[in-house]
């Protein structure tokens, strides 16, 4: 799987052919058109309010200040808690980590029994986890608080925890199934004829192999989970509300001036985590899509 | 009736056995499909037929809430602009990410840095990207008011005040948003394919576009699928950007469906209408990927 | 409804464990700076009982707020208070038995005496029995105008609405926007609703609004209404902002001309250093009829199993509406008091009108209390597209409208 990382297209031939300006041209761009509300962002957050006013959202700052984020951080109020994203932020990791872990180790371990221990009506589940995909969210929140109530788990850590699992289920199934699918068969029959069970070529052949999918699903469940609020507001209480929370708090005040650089330092520092992990892990981001997405 | 199905019933004890290990192991996956999935789309149903307002409650109308949402115009508006922003964001998705794919994939300098600019929009929330976008798209002080700066004075491009196009205006940041993890599918796809394939093609000297179209796309269909998959789920489910975008406005110019159920649902008081407009949310989609889904993931075996 | 019945009976088991006593978490969706500090006060008092209040704010609006204190409820983990437009929205939740009955502290503290006018415990009341606490009142009926504005165009300030609708040519020869708009539906709603009342007159609002009256709505009085409403959809075809606030800013500057908008509009004002009758005009009722509608913000106490909550929670109940509080409360909020015994001398120009208006007894009923929110929600779908669509004609929108108010309920 390693090769599975270079490049495959035909080669350029020349260096500075006149498709390969085209390419280079067309690609910074690209690259600009997607970078360019980041900028926004960051250069919104270092102005102050007078100069937002007066200039247009691209100018770069003429008087650079830090104010914006250290209120966003530490200062913005809500309601009358004046500590701003920080109060939310320790929450949102004590969510962020049982919830991925235990999202992705449930997934893997069906994406593996649908894979390679297919059993009469797997399918069928299978294709109802699929189309739950497409079930908007909100339809779902009455029966789920009933649900989580009757399993005594309503307003606690680990019933957003399983609420998370059970939303990100369909799609890491789907990953988790085709790249176990795309892994040889014949190590899989070779474990068995070695006598090896079910959780015995789980942990020593499937696991030590599947590194990518895993950094793959981690991606998606950090962005998705770090990003809810919807979940984290209706199935907890204060103590345990989301980063977003604030977030929502400070973007959406109804009245008031709108402080514009503070929202931007705010969204920025929301999004960090997630964005940070994906500048962390980039080439096994691709190589665990490559091996996710692809075979199946 | 003969001898098969003999045999099949004398085994069956030990099929239930068999794999036991596996199923145990999906038990999980079982009991979100049961209980989460149809458990809840169920008790969703059968209260669209009430007339539940603040608390869900059991007291049937019949088909009342039906008439009432095909009979309002917000409705039918979402109805349209979903199809318009599926459609289109399905299409210039699926294309931007694979145009992107393969010009990365063309031994491309400095990839990782394209790749992670293409990508990051993708870790920042829908009410980010709405945020941003409709800051950028604001008359006064973004895209058009930096163009008159430069002298073009009647330049005109409003499109989230403008409700013939705001829902393009949408487009715009969904796909900004959305395209990148496409690309990366897509990269992952073209990494897949055999460098042989590409050689012999060469040495046929069939174009480099016509390889694309005729011989790649066609062996890239799982990859197609998953996108698919990522993608229009995510259409269906298109809530958040409207709503940091737009609100759903000019006038009612950018409704979507799941901002129809919301609103009725939880500012309107009336659940049983946000039940009937997600119970028709389910039926289209159901309606449209049943066939597919069974022929992709039940019709045949594989592993 | 059995069934609805026995989950909420398990529920409340499962309240009564996880509640702290003397600790009470409040929900409301105050959190802009003004609205803050006003909370903080209630905070303030309600903490120097002894008791501990545990702020639970979510910004947005009812429509985020409501699925919380929805799913809080259901899942049996009832938050000790909430914020809620009194009147019709929490009329299902009070018959289904789950807010606290405040009947017996309101009976000992006297409040059908003190709360001025008594209508706002009205819409609190249930057969008989008191369940939510009024707050404030905010009234809808006002516009605001811009000496600038009118100054630069060389006209003088309107002093009702047909003098307004007449200096409009004059604003929009300056390079004016006659009227400010912001693009929300409830703005678009608010502002219907106070031309209604300006322009139909009391009768035929209250026919229509209070009696669901359809063949009032489609009548003649109605039709002028849609008229002017087709007229202010002219002048404000150019004011493209989303929020109030931007809308009454564009007012501040002299952009626009006017903007029809509640009181709280004027701590915008206030912030702005503007003095009224100097900078800016309040015109009550339009100019036309000086009178003004009553809604405002209460409190609701979900019901509690714990002994010592439920102390707490008419503890709070109890506080809100002492006179020092109402007084610290509404003077942050830019509302006015429910107690019509206490001085607001602090009060502004404006505040001060509407106080008087208030004394005259020139009032009428919010629609939050009249209507329930299905048919506010159809009626603002209604009024969001007609005023951003200048094809929806004046008629059409009437007959759409007064489709609503036959099935409303």
């Amino acid at each position: 799987m390693d090769n599975a990382i270079t490049p495959r297209g035909p080669k350029p031939r020349r260096r500075l052919s006149r498709a390969n300006i085209m390419l280079y041209g067309t690609l910074i761009v690209v690259a600009m058109y997607y970078a360019l509300p980041l900028y926004v962002m960051v250069v919104t957050s270092l102005k102050g309010m007078p100069e937002i006013r007066l200039g247009n959202v691209f100018s770069p700052p003429v008087e650079i200040t830090f104010q914006p984020w250290v209120k966003a951080w530490s200062e913005a109020c809500t309601g009358i808690n004046c500590d701003g994203l920080s109060r939310g932020f320790w929450n949102s990791v004590q969510i962020l980590i049982p919830s991925v872990f235990l999202s992705i180790v449930i997934a893997s371990i069906n994406g593996y029994a649908l894979a390679n221990w297919r059993f009469k009506g797997a399918d069928v589940f299978f294709t109802i986890l699929i189309l739950g995909a497409f079930i908007p969210y909100q339809v779902m929140l009455y029966p789920i608080v009933i649900i989580l109530r009757e399993m005594g788990l309503y307003g606690s850590l680990w019933g957003l925890v399983l609420v998370h699992t059970v939303f990100g289920m369909p799609i890491l199934t789907l990953l988790f199934r085709n790249y176990f699918t795309a892994i040889p068969e014949e190590l899989f029959k070779a474990a068995r004829v070695d006598g090896a069970g079910f959780w015995g070529i789980y942990f020593r052949i499937m696991l030590p192999m599947s590194l990518p999918i895993f950094v793959v699903a981690m991606i998606l469940q950090v962005t998705g989970i770090w990003n809810d609020f919807l979940f984290g507001v209706i199935y907890t209480r204060p103590e345990i509300y989301p980063m977003t929370v604030q977030l929502n708090n400070i973007v959406n005040s109804v009245q008031g001036v709108k402080e514009y650089n503070v929202n931007m330092a705010a969204t920025l520092l929301t999004g960090l985590v997630p964005l940070i992990i994906y500048f962390a892990s980039g080439k096994l981001f691709v190589r665990g899509i490559a091996a996710g997405a692809v075979k199946g | 009736m003969s001898a098969p199905s003999k045999t099949d019933s004398a085994k069956r004890p030990v099929r239930l056995l068999r794999n036991l290990n596996a199923k145990i192991a999906s038990i999980p996956m079982v009991a979100t499909a049961l209980v989460v999935f149809i458990g809840c789309t169920t008790w969703t149903v059968v209260h669209s037929f009430t007339s539940s307002k603040l608390l869900p409650k059991l007291d049937f109308v019949g088909w009342e809430q039906y008439d009432r949402l095909w009979g309002t115009r917000r409705w039918l508006v979402s109805i349209e602009n979903l199809a318009w922003y599926g459609v289109c964001s399905m299409v210039l998705t699926l294309l931007i990410g694979f145009i992107l794919a393969a010009l990365l994939d063309r031994k491309v300098r400095f990839e990782n840095t394209f790749r992670t600019i293409l990508l990051y929009p993708f870790a920042l929330s829908f009410i980010v990207t709405g945020l941003v976008w409709q800051w950028i798209l604001n008359p006064d002080f973004g895209v058009q008011q930096v163009v008159r700066d430069w002298g073009w004075e009647s330049f005109t491009f409003d499109p989230l005040y403008n409700p013939d196009i705001v829902i393009f205006g949408i487009l715009i940041a969904g796909i900004w948003q959305g395209s990148g993890l496409i690309m990366v599918i897509m990269l992952a796809g073209l990494r897949g394919i055999d460098e042989d394939i590409w050689k012999a093609a060469r040495v046929d000297g069939i174009p480099t576009w016509k390889t694309y179209v005729v011989v790649i796309i066609p062996m890239m269909r799982p990859v197609f699928v998953t996108a698919l998959v990522l993608i229009a789920s995510g259409i269906v489910k298109v809530y958040d950007l409207v709503v940091a975008q737009t609100s759903g406005g000019p006038g009612i110019a950018s409704e979507v469906p799941a901002k129809y159920v919301y609103d009725k649902m939880f500012a309107s008081q009336n659940l049983a209408q946000g039940f009937a407009a997600s119970t028709m949310m389910l039926v289209s989609v159901i309606i449209i990927l049943i066939p597919w889904a069974y022929l992709e993931f039940g019709g045949k075996k594989r592993g | 409804m059995k069934t609805f019945a026995n989950l909420l009976g398990s529920a409340a088991l499962l309240g009564a464990s996880m509640a702290h006593a003397g600790e009470l978490e409040v929900t409301h969706w105050w959190t802009s700076g003004g609205e803050a500090a006003a909370v903080a006060e209630f905070a303030k008092a309600f903490d120097a009982t002894g008791n501990t209040w545990v702020d639970g704010a979510i910004a947005g609006s009812g429509g985020t707020a409501r699925p919380i204190i929805i799913s809080r409820i259901l899942g049996g983990d009832p938050m000790g208070a909430t914020q809620l437009n009194h009147g019709r929205q929490a009329e299902e939740l009070v018959e289904a038995g789950l807010m606290l009955d405040l009947t017996e502290l309101a009976d000992a503290e006297g409040w059908r005496d003190i709360v001025q006018p008594t209508s706002l415990l009205d819409s609190c009341t249930l057969d008989g029995k008191i369940y939510c606490v009024p707050v404030n009142i905010h009234s809808w009926q006002w516009i605001w105008l811009s000496h600038k504005a009118y100054a630069d165009a060389g006209v003088d300030v309107p002093t009702n609405w047909d003098e307004f609708v007449a200096a409009a040519p004059a604003l929009e020869a300056a390079g004016k926007i006659p009227l400010a708009m912001g693009q929300q539906p409830w703005q678009s709603n608010g502002a219907f609703g106070v031309m209604a009342i300006a322009i139909a007159g009391i009768d035929a609002w209250s026919k229509v609004t209070i009696e669901k009256d359809a063949e009032a709505a489609a009548g003649p009085e109605y039709a002028k209404v849609f008229q002017a409403a087709a007229d202010a959809r002219a002048f404000s075809a150019n004011s493209k902002v989303q929020d109030w606030n931007q809308a009454t800013n564009m007012v501040i500057t002299g952009q626009a001309g006017g903007q029809i908008m509640g009181d709280w509009a004027q701590g915008e004002f206030q912030i702005a250093e503007q003095v009224a009758g100097v900078d800016y005009t309040c015109l009550p009722g339009l100019g036309v009829n000086e009178i003004i509608s009553t809604g405002g913000d209460a409190f609701y106490f979900p019901k509690n199993d714990d002994p010592a909550v439920t102390e707490a929670q008419l503890k709070l109940a109890s506080v809100m509406l002492s006179k020092e509080v109402q007084v610290a409360f509404n003077l942050k909020k830019g509302s006015l008091p429910v107690r019509g015994d206490i001085d607001l001398a602090a009060a502004n120009d404006c505040m001060q009108k509407g106080l008087e208006i208030l004394a005259s007894g020139a009032i009428l009923p919010d629609g939050n209390q009249t209507l329930s929110p299905d048919t506010q929600g159809q009626i603002e779908d209604l009024m969001v597209e007609f005023w951003n669509d200048p094809s929806y004609s004046a008629a059409d929108a009437q007959a759409a409208y007064a489709a609503i108010i036959a099935d409303a309920d």
